[in-house]
């Protein structure tokens, strides 16, 4: 099979997840596939199992019952062909403070083994309005300017996945802009993006599909226009 | 070629941290000279009772100073969630577990020049006739002592009471370690025959490299959730 043609099949799924924290069920028989081109608003209360979706999604959560695949395979089977599709961003920032913006780039850009990766930490720093402030240690920049980075963090390898916890923390308004037309486009790049975020009239400006969580469980996956927003508790 | 690339991004990641923040080596230094000086006031010692004591105090203070070590190694690690920030790259869970090592490594052994030569001053002791053995037995021993601190370090950083959980952790395994090393540092201090020495040293490498393999291949799933 054609290499486009196989990576056009991988898809991120995760197959009747369970997950506890004692005897907090976090997840509950989760199912729920996402393939490149999909955008995807997850929506919840807190405690709902966002989080620990992502967390799952991106392997740094490994599911106490049920499986994560990439591909149709098991994840842990080849976990670095899977890491290596995935950019995620979550409420804290993997950031080192004592190393520039720059320098953590470069840092991970070597785990990820880029090639050509000053251009590739340019163009991360420039997409996210950086590039000023990229010589500056993480630790003197303010919470917007190290989601910003964490952010580059996430875009700098060029992910088929894009797992996003509530992304948008942190940002001004003018950074909020920028995200969400980067967003917005990743679609029409053949990329796929999940992320949450509590304003739901900004999540719904760039997805297609809601996934509606509570304690643990999917109540909706589908068409966002289709979404029964009443019931599900979004819209009164 | 790639985890070799990654050992080395994530050793000089370690030294560059370091070198911005100072938090590790600093108070390595400190604690080591500290204990030394201590207990030079606390034992007022001829030349043959130095002897008896040296090794014993040499490696306590080694093994102190590297608890602080390993418990800021990783500390910088928590903060911000690098550790799992590595932990989603796609890497060999064994290649950061090499880089983090080698950088325990250089901070321990520079730990260990310091600690040393202040014990040679403040003891009146001259090290020189035995250096090369005891640089071999320092190193083994470190290697094997460095590779528990790296893996249990990595442990305790997910832990609550991580400060106290790591040499709650660390001392009874490396317990061995470290009797192993005062007996062949014993031995190279006062002149032994080169055979007598050379046990010692095998001893403490050979438990030194069965430790580091072990912590080597269980580092994956320490790194996991």
């Amino acid at each position: 099979m054609p290499l486009a043609a196989t990576r056009a099949n991988q898809a991120l799924e995760l197959f009747n997840v369970s997950k506890y924290f004692g005897d907090l069920e976090a997840l509950k028989g989760v199912r729920f596939q996402v393939a490149r081109g999909d955008s995807v608003l997850l929506f919840g209360p807190n405690g709902a199992g966002k989080t620990t979706l992502l967390r799952t999604l991106a392997a740094l959560s490994h599911p106490s019952e049920g499986e994560v695949r990439y591909g149709g395979q098991d994840f842990y089977k080849d976990p670095q062909t899977a890491k290596a599709a995935i950019g995620f961003v979550s409420h804290v920032t993997f950031l080192y403070g004592e190393l520039t913006a720059r320098e953590n780039l470069r840092f991970n850009g070597k785990l990820f083994g880029l090639h050509s990766l000053e251009e590739k930490i340019d163009r991360a720093l420039e997409l996210f309005a950086m590039q000023d402030r990229g010589n500056e240690p993480i630790r003197q920049l303010s919470r917007g300017l190290q989601q910003r980075a964490s952010l580059a963090r996430a875009f700098l390898h060029d992910p088929d996945f894009l797992l996003l916890d509530e992304p948008f923390t942190g940002l001004d308004a003018r950074a909020t802009d920028n995200l969400q037309s980067i967003l917005c486009h990743l679609p029409e790049q053949g990329k796929a993006v999940v992320f949450s975020v509590h304003d739901f009239e900004l999540g719904a400006s760039m997805a297609h599909r809601l996934v509606a969580l509570e304690r643990g469980s999917v109540r909706y996956d589908g068409e966002l226009k289709d979404a029964p927003l009443q019931t599900l508790g979004i819209k009164k | 070629m790639h985890s070799l690339n990654v050992v080395w991004a994530v050793f000089a990641k370690d030294l560059r941290v370091e070198w911005r923040s100072r938090e590790t080596l600093a108070p390595m230094c400190v604690f080591g000279l500290l204990v030394v000086f201590l207990f030079n006031f606390a034992f007022e010692t001829a030349h043959e009772e130095t002897l008896r004591l040296l090794p014993g105090l040499l490696w306590i203070a080694f093994a102190f100073s590297g608890i602080l070590g390993f418990n800021r190694s990783f500390a910088a690690e928590r903060e911000n969630g690098c550790m799992e920030g590595m932990a989603l790259a796609p890497v060999d869970p064994s290649a950061i577990f090499v880089g983090k090592l080698m950088a325990n490594l250089v901070f321990l052994g520079v730990t260990e020049a310091v600690i040393v030569f202040a014990a040679a001053i403040w003891y009146n002791f001259s090290f020189l006739p035995s250096l090369g053995w005891l640089a071999l037995i320092v190193f083994f021993g470190t290697l094997g002592y460095a590779a528990l601190g790296t893996i249990f370090g990595a442990i305790a950083a997910n832990t609550r009471m991580r400060e106290v959980m790591l040499p709650v952790m660390q001392f009874p395994v490396a317990f061995w370690i470290l009797i192993l090393a005062v007996d062949a540092t014993s031995d190279a201090l006062r002149n032994a025959a080169s055979s007598e020495i050379s046990q010692g040293l095998f001893r403490v490498a050979g438990i030194s490299v069965i430790f580091a393999a072990v912590s080597f291949l269980l580092f994956e799933y320490v790194l996991e959730e």
